[in-house]
C-alpha cells in the first residue's frame, strides 16, 4: 500500500515536470548534445552523408587564423566593453539616484538605448559614422577641421566604432540594476558616514561600492556573456570586416554556419564558444566570492 | 563596564534660535528655541510626527535649515556640514556598515580622519572594553543581536570623543529588559564622559529618568522645556499635563465646583494619583469600572461630563455604580486658561478660597 502511494507521488511529480522539461530538452539539451555530437563528423554534402572524422574539426579550428582572430576581437571587444560600460552604468545610477529637477525623465532617457532594438540603434550609429556628412565627421570637420573619415571602413576604427555603440546601449542597461541596488542601501548609513566626516569620495569607495558588489557580480556576469552573445549589430555596421577586423567568434560561426553551410565546423566552434562561457562564469564566481558582501 | 577612559571630555553648549524647517505646507518645526547646556543631557520628547528627529538631524547637519540659527559651543554652525560640527550620532536603526566588522565599523570614523594606528588601536581597547564588546570584534553586525548592534553603534559614536552625541530612538528596537538596562548604560556613560546629548524619544518614561532637561514638543512647536520633576509638577500647558504621568492627568471644567467667578474660561488639572477618599471632599465621582493593578486600584468614572481617573489603594472597596466624594491638596491642582492655554498658579489660592467657603 505504503510503496504504491509513494510510486503515485513519483509519478505525478514527474508529469508536472513534463512540459517544461519537454521544451527544455528539445530546444536547450538535445541541440547542444547534438552540436557537440556533429563537432566529430564531417559536414554532409549532396549525398556524401557525415562521417565520423575525430577530432578533425578541432584540428582545423586550432589552425584556422579567423579563429585566433576572431577570439582575439572578442577579447578586445570584452575588454573595451565591459568595465567602461559597468563605469558609465555606476556614474548615471549615482546621478540619476540624487534628487535632481527632472529624474524620472533623465532615468527614461538613460535606459531608452536598452529598449531599443539593437537593429534599429546600429542604423542610426550607422547615419552617426557615415564619412562626410555622418554626425561624428560632420561636428570634427567643424570644430576641428579634420577630412573625413572612415570610421567603420578602417580596420584600425572597425572595432572600436563598433564598442562605442555596444557600451552606449548597455550601459542604460547595467544602470537599471545599479539604481536598483543604489535604493536598496539604506540612506542613514551615508548620513552616518557623513557625520564620522567622511566625503563623497570616502563614502564612494568604502560604503557604496562594496554594498554594490553583488550587483557588479551579476552585471559582470551578463556583461561577459552579452560579449560573446551580441552581434546582431555587427550585421548591419560592418558586416564583419574590413578583413574580419570587426568579427567576433558568435558572428563568425554564423558565417561559417549558415553563410559558407560548413555546420560540422560552425558546431566545433560553437562548442569552443560554450566551453570559453562557462569557463568565464565559474572562474567570475570564484574570483568574486571573496570579495562579494552578500548580507 | 570597567573604568577605563580617563579624561572626561568637556561637552558643548547647544543653542537654537527660532529654528524652523519647512516641508511644502508642513511646518516641520516651528520656530523653536531650545538651549542645551553643555554637559547636560537632554531629551527632545513628542508624540509621533511632532518634528523631534527633523530638529536632531537640523543640529546633525543633516538637514538644511529653512529659518533661525543653531549655535554650538558659541560657533554659528547653521550652513555648516555635519563633519565640521564635531559631533557624533546614533541612528534609530544604528545604520551599522553590514558590509565592515565591528572594528571597522567602530573605528570608521578614525581612519577616514587618519589618526594614527597606534592610538586607533589603544581608543578601541578601551571603548570595546566599556561596552564589553571584545570577543565581538570580527563578527559583522548581521550576527548580531539587537542590543549588541546597538553596543556597536554607541561605541562608534563614542569613540571619537566628541562633544555633542545626538541620539534618535536608538532603543525602540529593544525589548523592555533591555532597553531598561540599556537606559542605565547610556545614563552612566554620558555622565562618565561628560559630553552633551541629545536624545529623542516619545517614551516619557525613557525622558523623565534619563534627561537633566526635558524639551516637550508638540506640533513643531515647544510645549515645555523644564527640567524632569517640575514638567510632572508644573507643567506648564494641558497637553504637557496629559503627556507627562500615566494614566495621565485628569482635565475637567471648573463648573465640576459649582459657581466660579471665571469658571467658563478655566480648566482643571488633577492627577490620578493625587485625589483620595474624603467624605468632605469637593469631587463627586460617579464610578464606572475600577480596575485591579496589584498595589492599587485604578477606579475609572464621571465628573460632569469629563472622563475621571483615580489612584486608590487597593484596601478599597469601590464597586461600579456607586457615588464616590474624593478630596485633594490644593498644591496638586493645576489651573490652566481655556483660550491661551497657559498655567495660571494665580488663580489656584482664589479656587482653594471658595472651596473652603
Ligand atoms: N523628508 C520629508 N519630507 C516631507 N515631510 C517630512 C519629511 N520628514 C519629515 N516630514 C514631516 O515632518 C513632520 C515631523 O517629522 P519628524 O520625523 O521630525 O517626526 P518625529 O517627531 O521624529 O516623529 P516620530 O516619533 O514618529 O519619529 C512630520 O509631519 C513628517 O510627516
Ligand atoms: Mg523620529
Amino acid at each position: 500500500m505504503r510503496s504504491l502511494k509513494i510510486k503515485r507521488d513519483w509519478v505525478h511529480g514527474w508529469l508536472l515536470l513534463l512540459p517544461a522539461m519537454v521544451f527544455l530538452f528539445a530546444f536547450t539539451h538535445i541541440p547542444a548534445i547534438m552540436t557537440f555530437i556533429n563537432s566529430f563528423y564531417s559536414t554532409p554534402r549532396g549525398r556524401r552523408s557525415a562521417k565520423f572524422i575525430g577530432l578533425d574539426n578541432y584540428e582545423r579550428m586550432m589552425s584556422d587564423p579567423v579563429f585566433w582572430k576572431v577570439l582575439w576581437n572578442n577579447l578586445w571587444f570584452a575588454i573595451g566593453t565591459i568595465p567602461v560600460s559597468i563605469a558609465l552604468a555606476i556614474v548615471m545610477a549615482l546621478w540619476v539616484n540624487e534628487r535632481l529637477a527632472g529624474r524620472g525623465f533623465v532615468r527614461m532617457a538613460y535606459f531608452t538605448p536598452t529598449v531599443l532594438p539593437l537593429i534599429a540603434v546600429a542604423n542610426i550609429w550607422l547615419f552617426f559614422y557615415t564619412p562626410g556628412f555622418g554626425l561624428f565627421d560632420q561636428i570634427t570637420g567643424s570644430l576641428f577641421g579634420w577630412s573625413a573619415s572612415n570610421y567603420l571602413g578602417d580596420p584600425a576604427t572597425a572595432l572600436n566604432a563598433i564598442i562605442i555603440v555596444t557600451v552606449w546601449k548597455e550601459a542604460g542597461f547595467f544602470m537599471i540594476f545599479y539604481l536598483a541596488a543604489l535604493q536598496a542601501i539604506p540612506v542613514s548609513l551615508k548620513e552616518a558616514a557623513q557625520i564620522e566626516g567622511a566625503g563623497r569620495w570616502t563614502i564612494f569607495w568604502r560604503i557604496t561600492f562594496p554594498l554594490l558588489m553583488p550587483t557588479t557580480l551579476f552585471v559582470c556576469i551578463n556583461a561577459v556573456i552579452n560579449s560573446f552573445r551580441l552581434v546582431d549589430h555587427i550585421f548591419i555596421l560592418t558586416d564583419g570586416g574590413p578583413d574580419n577586423a570587426s568579427a567576433l567568434l558568435l558572428f563568425y560561426i554564423f558565417e561559417v554556419a549558415f553563410r559558407f553551410w560548413e555546420t560540422a565546423y560552425g558546431a566545433t566552434l560553437t562548442v569552443a564558444l560554450l566551453a570559453l562561457l562557462s569557463l568565464l562564469a565559474i572562474g567570475q564566481f570564484f574570483l568574486f566570492d571573496r570579495k562579494v558582501h552578500y548580507k | 563596564m570597567t573604568d577605563q577612559l580617563s579624561v572626561p571630555l568637556a561637552g558643548k553648549a547647544i543653542q537654537l534660535t527660532a529654528v524652523s524647517k519647512i516641508w511644502g505646507d508642513t511646518r516641520a518645526v516651528d520656530q523653536i528655541s531650545v538651549e542645551v547646556p553643555e554637559g547636560s543631557f537632554t531629551a527632545l520628547l513628542g508624540p509621533s510626527g511632532c518634528g523631534k528627529s527633523t530638529t536632531l538631524r537640523m543640529i546633525a547637519g543633516l538637514e538644511t535649515v529653512n529659518g533661525g540659527s543653531i549655535e554650538i559651543d558659541g560657533r554659528n554652525v547653521t550652513t555648516k556640514p555635519s563633519a565640521q560640527r564635531d559631533l557624533s550620532m546614533v541612528f534609530q536603526s544604528y545604520a551599522l556598515f553590514p558590509h565592515l566588522s565591528v572594528a571597522e565599523n567602530i573605528l570608521f570614523g578614525l581612519k577616514v580622519r587618519r589618526v594614527a594606528r597606534v592610538e586607533r588601536l589603544e581608543r578601541l581597547k578601551r571603548v570595546t572594553g566599556l561596552l564589553g564588546l571584545a570577543e565581538l570584534l570580527d563578527r559583522k553586525p548581521s550576527q548580531l543581536s539587537g542590543g549588541q548592534q546597538q553596543r556597536v553603534a554607541l561605541g562608534r559614536a563614542i569613540i571619537g570623543e566628541k562633544p555633542v552625541c545626538l541620539m534618535d530612538e536608538p532603543l525602540s528596537n529593544l525589548d523592555a529588559k533591555l532597553r531598561h538596562e540599556m537606559r542605565l548604560e547610556i545614563r552612566a556613560l554620558q555622565q562618565k564622559l561628560g559630553f552633551t546629548m541629545v536624545y529623542v524619544t516619545h517614551d516619557q518614561v525613557e525622558a523623565i529618568t534619563m534627561a537633566d532637561q526635558v524639551v516637550l514638543m508638540n506640533g513643531g512647536k515647544i510645549e515645555q522645556a523644564a527640567a524632569p520633576r517640575e514638567l510632572y509638577e508644573r507643567p506648564a500647558s494641558p497637553f504637557a499635563a496629559r503627556f507627562i504621568g500615566t494614566p495621565p492627568m485628569n482635565l475637567f471644567s471648573a463648573h465640576a465646583f459649582g459657581a466660579l467667578g471665571q469658571a467658563e474660561t478655566l480648566q482643571l488639572g488633577l492627577r490620578p494619583e493625587n485625589a483620595f477618599l474624603d467624605d468632605k471632599g469637593s469631587i463627586l465621582l460617579d464610578v464606572r469600572a475600577v480596575e485591579y493593578l496589584g498595589a492599587d486600584v485604578l477606579v475609572d468614572g464621571v465628573l460632569g461630563d469629563a472622563a475621571f481617573q483615580v489612584r486608590l489603594p487597593s484596601t478599597n472597596s469601590t464597586r461600579p455604580g456607586e457615588t464616590i466624594r474624593l478630596g485633594f491638596n490644593l498644591e496638586n491642582l493645576h489651573v490652566f486658561d481655556r483660550t491661551s492655554g497657559k498655567r495660571r498658579d494665580d488663580l489656584t489660592h482664589e479656587i482653594g478660597v471658595h472651596l473652603h467657603s
